[in-house]
């Protein structure tokens, strides 16, 4: 890095000078280029929102329609935007249910998730004892377990414990984690042993030392496992289909892919209904980007 | 006096066993979930795999091995396994690139920056459910967008989501962008933990924006590149729901990849025995996939 050429030297200084003259012009570029991006990435979005807001008879005009409304200058020759259609959707499906269903699963598996591995991540975190390296290794190792592997089996389970159409059938199988376990242990090992020393002179045992100690000290993590066990579970897909039968016990996922059979003349209300289910995490996306992206990058798997 | 030795040995043992059973207290929930729910799982299945199953899905014959012969060397599994390494080059790829692509607009240091990160983030927040409805209105064969845009591009206008040649393609533009949030958001924090020192260098040195992208962003993102490329993987071995909402695994098996053909296996043939070899088969891949993330995971969090 100790070029000393002329040449490059020139050309450094030719670039630096560009890049101080013409900021607005290469910010223009950036801005175009992102616009376009994000045209491209929001387009199945808006063309979710367009058609959600289509009157029966526009959607199935061809070419497709772009805008809600059609207006040259100020004559405006189709109906507006049809909001009833997101009523209709409701009243179609139990769409609020589905979403219920959905919302009690998802609660009680990320507050299993963080129980379970809280107590673990300590145990292997704070606690000596013979075979822990060998447990560890074996928790890890359900990681390699994919769930369309053990799906049979565990099928044969629900029904065998008489749980199909419950909500212990949607959550129990996935209360515990690995991939939780083994994030919060990482991070409980930064905390220091002397704590834990001193902590015990003034009397705390170790569950007292983890939730009015370790956990506080915690949050972030706890956080990001949260957001991340929260989309797992909302974004679930092949196992509720499997041990959900009764409509009423449906999670949004699939009713909504049951709104298709029912609905297969009038998409506008399918799309309305589909805005309806996507609402909750895009309000997760936005309330809780921060959470989600270190959630996300520190273990990426979404399933 | 002098404490013995035995005293103090005896003193540690006493410890480790109160930490036993202080550590078993903490850890029963998780080994009985997971015993319950993967490891016996995983043991049954592979029990299944040497019985036959009659038609109503009760355990018939004892086989053996030849029913995992049958099944692995027979030609569903192969075009099965065919159809899913096909779905994982036609996802993997064009997600890494677009990803990458996504990752470095949103890396400028601009006004107003952070909406383009949440846009270029927003379909991690698009359940699988939703972007298949979304692609299955776009894909439409008389009225979808995608129809059209082929249209104008003087295609001849085909239903792609029924043509044999055409499904895994359309399956595979909807996985892409329900992945690519993910990969953005990865990609992003991997060209953020970059050092600013370098690329200040990089233009003393008067590298060129290749160059530079060449010589100083691609390696420092190699780790980055390898986590995208695992995690891409197994998300395509193990995608179901935009199959099961947009072709059934069809048109004439075009989609039919190993998860959907376990699906249709037990759940629709009730062919349990078949379909756990089957499922067996796709550990084994996925063991391989899910060791290199591992390995990966754990350095990522050490250093976080």
């Amino acid at each position: 890095m100790t070029t000393t050429s002329e040449a490059l030297t020139t050309k450094a200084a030719t670039a630096e000078r560009a890049a101080r003259y013409r900021p607005w012009g290469r910010h223009a570029l950036s801005y175009l280029g992102l616009i376009l991006a994000a045209t491209v990435v929001l387009l199945p979005i808006y063309m979710t929102v367009v058609n959600a807001l289509l009157a029966k008879e526009s959607i199935v005009s061809y070419p497709p329609k772009l805008f809600p409304f059609e207006c040259s200058w100020d004559i405006c020759s189709t109906a507006g935007p049809q909001w009833g259609n997101f009523s209709k959707a409701l009243d179609q499906v139990p769409l609020v249910r589905y979403m219920w269903n959905s919302a009690i699963m998802t609660g009680v598996i990320v507050i299993g998730q963080l129980v379970t591995a809280s107590l673990a991540a300590y145990a292997f975190a704070f606690l000596r004892f013979p075979g822990r390296g060998l447990l560890f290794l074996i928790f890890l190792s359900t990681l390699m377990v994919p769930i369309e592997v053990s799906i049979i089996p565990n099928f044969q389970t629900i029904q065998r414990l008489g749980w199909q159409d419950t909500y212990q059938a949607l959550t129990v199988p996935f209360l515990a984690t690995a991939f939780g376990t083994f994030l919060l242990r990482q991070h409980f090992m930064t905390i220091p042993k002397e704590l834990r020393d001193a902590a015990a002179i003034d009397g705390y045992g170790h569950l007292r030392f983890l939730f009015f100690v370790v956990l506080p000290l915690s949050r972030p993590v706890l956080a990001s496992l949260a957001v991340f066990a929260f989309l797992s579970a909302w974004n679930q897909y092949l196992w509720p289909l499997l041990v959900t039968n009764d409509d009423n016990m449906r999670t949004v996922q699939i009713g909504l892919a049951a709104l298709r059979g029912r609905e297969i003349d009038s998409f506008n209300v399918v799309m309305a209904g589909t805005l309806i289910a996507a609402m909750p995490m895009f309000a997760m996306l936005i309330l809780f980007q921060g959470q989600l992206v270190r959630g996300l990058t520190a273990g990426a798997v979404k399933r | 006096m002098p404490r013995l030795p035995v005293a103090g040995l005896l003193a540690r043992g006493l410890t480790q066993l109160k930490n036993l059973g202080f550590g078993l207290l903490f850890l029963w929930p998780s080994i009985l979930l997971f015993s319950a729910f993967v490891f016996y799982p995983l043991i049954k299945s592979v029990y299944l795999g040497f019985y036959e199953s009659d038609p109503l899905g009760n355990q018939g014959d004892f086989v053996g091995f030849d029913q995992y012969r049958s099944v692995w060397g027979g030609s569903d599994f192969r075009h099965s396994l065919w159809i899913t390494f096909q779905f994982t080059v036609y996802t993997v790829v064009p997600g890494i690139v677009l990803g990458l692509g996504l990752a470095m607009l949103a890396n400028q240091k601009l006004p107003a920056i952070s909406i383009f990160r949440t846009i270029f983030a927003s379909t991690v927040a698009t359940s699988v459910a939703v972007a298949s409805m979304m692609w299955l209105t776009l894909l439409n064969p008389t009225t979808g967008l995608v129809t059209w845009l082929l249209d104008q591009a003087g295609q001849p206008r085909l239903n792609l989501l029924n043509d044999p040649d055409w499904a895994l393609p359309a399956v595979s533009l909807t996985t892409i962008w329900l992945n690519l949030g993910l990969a953005t958001i990865v990609f992003l924090a991997g060209l953020q933990s970059i050092p600013e020192r370098l690329y200040e260098s990089a233009r003393i040195d008067g590298a060129s924006r290749l160059g530079t992208f060449l010589h100083v962003t691609l390696p420092m993102l190699s780790p980055t590149l390898l986590f995208v490329t695992v995690i891409g993987m197994i998300l395509a071995f193990e995608s179901f729901g935009q199959i099961h909402i947009l072709t059934r695994g069809g048109p004439l098996d075009a989609t039919n990849v190993i998860v959907y053909s376990i699906y249709q296996e037990a759940f629709q043939s009730f062919n349990y025995g078949v379909a756990a070899v089957q499922a067996v088969g796709l550990f084994i891949l996925v063991l391989g996939l899910t060791a290199l993330q591992l390995r990966f995971l754990e350095r990522r969090v050490f250093y976080q």
